[in-house]
């Protein structure tokens, strides 16, 4: 799985691509993978502060929930609506399917963010490869 | 996600298949066991539509035999196995003295002093002591088999069809809860049961456990159902699978700290059959007027998900059980659960609420079983 070069990573499984001061934020194929079937998104409303580091929502397989954490501070912009009827999008195209859309408020924190190469090799440890 | 940690687990015949084709792993009560292979969903449905079939080795099985076996298997169990036929199978559970549960249970009757009782994986080595403390007083033997079964479960509405392709059987004389033996995948006098835990019509085929034999055996089984459109289905599907069908999970629903009454299994609880480990117990909960909570089945109404463990409310928002087991349900495509509750809230039906990580988010009583595979037609 190639993982795209002009997005930012955690070690949460987020990913984010930014555009000017505005950033997307979804969660990796990796992610999508270990969840299994993903059946319901638990997002923030439009005008809601997020913060770095801090859980702004959850997403839910059949089997399990995982705690979504933001990779940025700031004011959530839009929702991907098509997420509540159809959360597999999430599956079939996780890096393509973004969850929020937000204005960074510290367009500094992208810094300590991880980049593809640094990802690709953190869950190659995660999974003893 | 946890790394690969298989070196504690224990593991099945068919292990290295199951990682040769992808599977996902996980530790299921100390056994290394596939989770689900190409998606829980696409398993379930598949089950539900067509085939499936479970590695299910991992549960154990206990042999009863001598003269006193049927005494033996009447004084541990719940149900009457006096009723049973040879070659008929019932479902029942062993019970400690104050009717709770030790575990439950398929009991067949190979003869009239030959019982096979199937027990859970996780519960494996506490039932066959127990199985040895409480059968000492009577005259018959106590075998630990469950090494020597690799157990396949072949489930869905084609599963016959599948199976048919493999065994000399005529599987229509086969009817539910009832067995044979027959040639299987060329494999003389072979258990073949129709039972499962999958609320479809299947069959439980049980062959010699070397790697080799499992091996070949599950190959043949996913070849015949190629045509079907058969797919290997993990623990997560079987879980699924079984809520739907509101079949009780050693654990969840029933327990050490669970009588049949409050878990609705009344109909397999034969108390008129005389004494037996349980029974007085059971009687005094009776005369004192039965359970003071009982086991319903939820479906939500408003957007979340109940899981295991989260607390149900009452109107006013106090706590007044837990969700014993919860999860989307894939063939409904609701959020449905099974929740202790009050007895008296569990008759009024209605609706209640159930805390998903602090919010509380409404359900409603529902009676189960959530699905039942429909009827063929005559």
């Amino acid at each position: 799985m190639a993982y795209p070069q002009n997005y930012k990573y955690t070690r949460e499984h987020e990913w984010i691509e930014v555009t000017g001061n505005k950033g997307a934020i979804g969660i990796t194929d990796y992610a999508q993978n270990s969840l299994g079937d993903i059946v319901f998104v638990d997002a923030p409303k439009v005008g809601d502060k997020v913060e770095k580091g801090a859980v702004f929502g959850s997403v839910e397989s059949v089997k399990a929930v995982s705690d979504l954490y933001s990779p940025v501070s700031g004011t959530v912009t839009e929702v991907n609506e098509t997420l509540k009827d159809s959360p597999e999008k999430i599956n079939s195209d996780a890096h393509g399917t973004w969850i929020i859309k937000a204005q960074l408020s510290n367009p500094g924190e992208l810094d300590s963010l991880l980049s593809a190469a640094d990802y690709e090799k953190f869950i190659a440890e995660e999974t003893g490869n | 996600m946890a790394t690969s940690t298989s070196l504690a687990l224990r593991q099945t015949a068919l292990n290295a298949t199951h990682r040769r084709m992808g599977a996902k792993m996980v530790d299921f009560g100390g056994w290394d066991m596939p989770v689900e292979y190409s998606g829980l969903i696409a398993e379930h449905m598949a089950v539900r539509t067509a085939v499936g079939v479970f590695d299910v080795s991992h549960m154990g099985d206990i042999q009863l035999r001598g003269p006193e076996s049927l005494a033996a298997v009447q004084h541990i169990c719940m149900n009457d196995a006096s009723k049973l036929q040879v070659c008929q199978a019932q479902y029942s559970a062993m019970l400690y003295p104050q009717g709770t549960f030790v575990d439950d249970v398929i009991v067949h009757k190979f003869s009239d002093n030959d019982y096979l009782i199937v027990i859970n994986a996780g519960t494996r080595e506490k039932d066959f002591q127990w199985v040895r403390q409480n059968v000492q007083q009577f005259h018959c033997h106590a075998n630990d088999f469950s090494d020597y079964y690799t157990q396949l479960a072949i489930q869905g509405p084609k599963a016959a069809e599948t199976l048919a392709k493999l065994t000399n059987l005529d599987l229509s004389t086969i009817k539910g809860y009832w067995f044979k033996w027959g040639t299987v995948c060329g494999l003389p006098n072979t258990l073949v049961a129709r039972t499962g835990y999958t609320g479809e019509d299947g069959f439980e085929i049980y062959v010699p456990s070397d790697v080799a034999t499992s091996e070949r055996v599950w190959k043949e089984v996913l070849e015949a159902g190629k045509e079907f459109g058969i797919l290997p289905c993990g623990l997560g599907a079987r879980n699924t699978l079984r809520l739907e069908s509101a079949m009780a999970l050693y654990g969840r629903e029933i327990s050490e700290a669970i009588n049949p009454f409050e878990a609705g299994l009344e109909r397999f609880l034969k108390l008129d059959k005389g004494d037996f480990n349980g029974s007085q117990a059971l009687r005094a909960i009776q005369a004192q007027g039965g359970p003071k909570r009982k086991l319903v089945g939820l479906e939500m109404i408003e957007r979340g998900i109940a899981r295991d463990g989260y607390p149900v409310l009452n109107a006013a928002g106090e706590k007044i059980g837990e969700v014993t087991s919860g999860s989307p349900s894939p063939f409904l495509k609701k959020n449905i659960a099974l929740a202790y509750v009050p007895l008296d809230i569990a008759a009024a039906g209605g609706e209640i609420a159930v805390e998903v990580r602090g919010n509380p988010v409404k359900a409603k009583i529902v009676p189960t079983p959530f699905y039942r595979r429909p009827k063929k037609s005559a």
